[in-house]
């Protein structure tokens, strides 16, 4: 029997929509010019860029197009944000940056550098579900907060936060915000004017459209120092000759995102809902991670206690499902996911931890199979485990 | 990332169980870590006759299990003893650098399955191994290279 692919892994990244590839199409061969140049190939990829711009600004619900600036990745904007935003405010005497314990690393490696440069960092913790307390960021504004950081939605347990409270609290203190919306956009509707965000960072691979390209909106009027130096693009604030065809390409891709997002989001909910409770109820000592509601509709999270994640992904791999583990050892480092940690789960259960992301390719079919090979796994793996073996023991001795 | 030994030990593992009257008996690791072994001997005449495991970790630790189960089944204590965390990784071709500390587990293991026996034959050590104190995180240094890599 031919191995099926089961792809669930579509917050780590997405394929390319052929409608999103046919529009990047002309912008390899025939329409090569630099969007800079004045000659009419380049004025082709001028207007193609700047077509682009509006339609995001349109689908983020920005006042202006001129409040969307193209960067590299989803990493680049959210670094951006940041360091811009602090560099931006030092001069005032402002060193203090908020954030929250479960950002992506994008984030909490900035941050983490920023620190060492002598800026000062305040991690919010989250509760039991993964949410962010908007009364613990108005605690912890200072008068010299430079920026409040805050993602929309989680990327490991899909915890969608209460961006439009502390959007009003920021906005009360006159304290910058950030949202990191990379894996909001195209799945929940983004609008930066009713969040109240000043800053929000989109990355284009994680709703169908290319890799390599990510956007940040900056309100008008709020002044980032500039991160990349070169020449004149983006009016002077982004160096570097435009990505043409990952731009159309991640304004086709947010466009039709936005379009078909009701019955998208319906159907990945779905079937996260159907893998989850089939899950729950066929497999003893499993833990869903994360909240019920106001979670990313693909998002599923769990821990198979007493077995570990790189173990579980492996053996799925061999049965063609393609999924991701907040374990140290699918990392690459020594600890669990600090995502996992902060929702105060212990270092065992962290370990056993499985990210499932249902996206558009996923099917009823794929969720039959895939709690088939789970309930097959991680049988298999318990009776491997020296856990297992003395939860069992323990058991026996209880019964006794 | 692995070789095609190390997934084939954790696809189809040798020896997983346990030997119910095992003659020594080692656990190493913990679960902070994210890999736990255990180790159970069989001996004879100072010769193992049969060995078994059950770990918890990751792919590489249940492949240098199963590994290190083979490599000293057979021999003499002495011979075992000789199965450093370089033997086991040998006999797998190699494993990634951030998993080099699950063949210094199995050596672990081993060490501590032997030292088991000894002290329940009252025989004297020689050797200096006290058990795994736990994550001191001195076997994973290399992983710090290679943190929050993916997405
Ligand atoms: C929440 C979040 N922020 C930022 C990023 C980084 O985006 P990119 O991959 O485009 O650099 C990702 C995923 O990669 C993400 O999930």
């Amino acid at each position: 029997m031919q191995k099926p692919v089961i792809y669930l892994d579509h917050a780590a990244t997405t394929y390319v929509k052929p409608e999103v590839f046919e529009a990047m199409k002309p912008y390899f061969i025939e329409e090569y010019g630099n969007a800079s140049s004045l000659y009419s190939v380049g004025r082709s990829g001028r207007k193609a860029v700047e077509e682009a711009r509006t339609a995001i600004a349109r689908c983020l619900g920005a006042d202006e197009p001129g409040e969307i600036y193209f960067t590299g990745s989803g990493t680049e904007a959210d670094n951006w944000a940041i360091k811009g935003a602090v560099y931006a405010a030092r001069e005032k005497g402002k060193k203090h940056i908020i954030t929250s314990a479960i950002e992506h690393p994008a984030i909490m490696a900035t941050c983490k550098y920023l620190k060492k440069e002598g800026f000062d960092v305040t991690y919010l913790p989250v509760d039991q579900e993964g949410f962010v307390n908007p009364g613990d960021v108005e605690k912890a504004i200072r008068p010299d907060t430079a920026i409040v950081s805050i993602m929309y939605a989680n990327n490991e347990i899909g915890a969608i936060q209460p961006i439009k409270a502390i959007g009003e609290i920021t906005r009360k203190h006159g304290v910058l915000f950030h949202c990191d919306a990379v894996q909001a956009a195209g799945s929940i509707p983004v609008d930066v004017r009713e969040l109240g965000v000043d800053l929000l960072s989109i990355s284009a691979h994680k709703f169908y459209g290319p890799k390599g390209v990510g956007a940040l909106y900056i309100r008008k009027g709020v002044r980032l120092e500039n991160l990349i130096h070169g020449g004149h693009q983006e009016r002077g604030k982004r160096a570097g000759t435009e990505n043409v065809a990952g731009i159309v390409g991640m304004a086709k891709a947010l466009d039709l995102a936005i379009a078909n997002m009701d019955q998208y989001a319906g159907k990945i909910r779905k079937l996260r809902d159907r893998a989850r409770d089939l899950i729950l109820s066929r497999i003893p000592h499993v833990r869903l991670n994360g909240p019920v509601e106001n979670r990313l509709p693909g998002n599923l999270n769990l821990s198979f206690q007493f077995i570990e994640g790189e173990s579980l992904l492996l053996m799925l791999d061999m049965k063609g499902i393609k999924a991701s583990s907040g374990s140290a050892c699918s990392s690459g480092s020594l600890d669990p996911s600090h995502v996992l940690m902060a929702i105060g789960l212990s270092h065992e259960i962290a370990h056993g931890s499985l990210r499932l992301t249902f996206g558009e390719s996923n099917t009823e079919s794929d969720v039959g199979y895939l709690v088939d090979c789970l309930e097959e796994i991680v049988a298999r793996l318990r009776t491997m485990s020296p856990l297992y073996e003395d939860f069992v023991k323990a058991n026996k001795q209880a019964a006794k | 990332m692995y070789s095609e030994k190390v997934m084939d030990h954790f696809m189809n593992p040798r020896n997983v169980g346990e030997i119910e009257d095992a003659d020594g008996v080692g656990q190493v690791g913990n679960a902070k870590c994210g890999d736990i072994m255990k180790m159970y001997l069989k001996i004879e005449d100072g010769i193992i006759v049969d060995a078994k495991f059950k770990t918890f970790g990751c792919g590489a630790a249940v492949a240098t299990s199963s590994m290190a189960t083979e490599l000293i089944k057979g021999k003499t204590i002495k011979e075992a003893e000789m199965v450093t965390n370089k033997v086991v990784m040998e006999a797998l071709d190699g494993l990634p650098p951030a998993k080099v500390h699950c063949s210094v587990l199995a050596e672990e293991a081993i060490a501590a399955a032997l030292q088991d026996y000894r002290a329940r034959h009252g025989l004297d050590s020689d050797s200096e191994y006290a058990g795994c104190p736990g994550c001191c995180g001195g076997c994973g240094r290399l992983e710090q290279q290679n943190r929050n890599g993916g997405e």
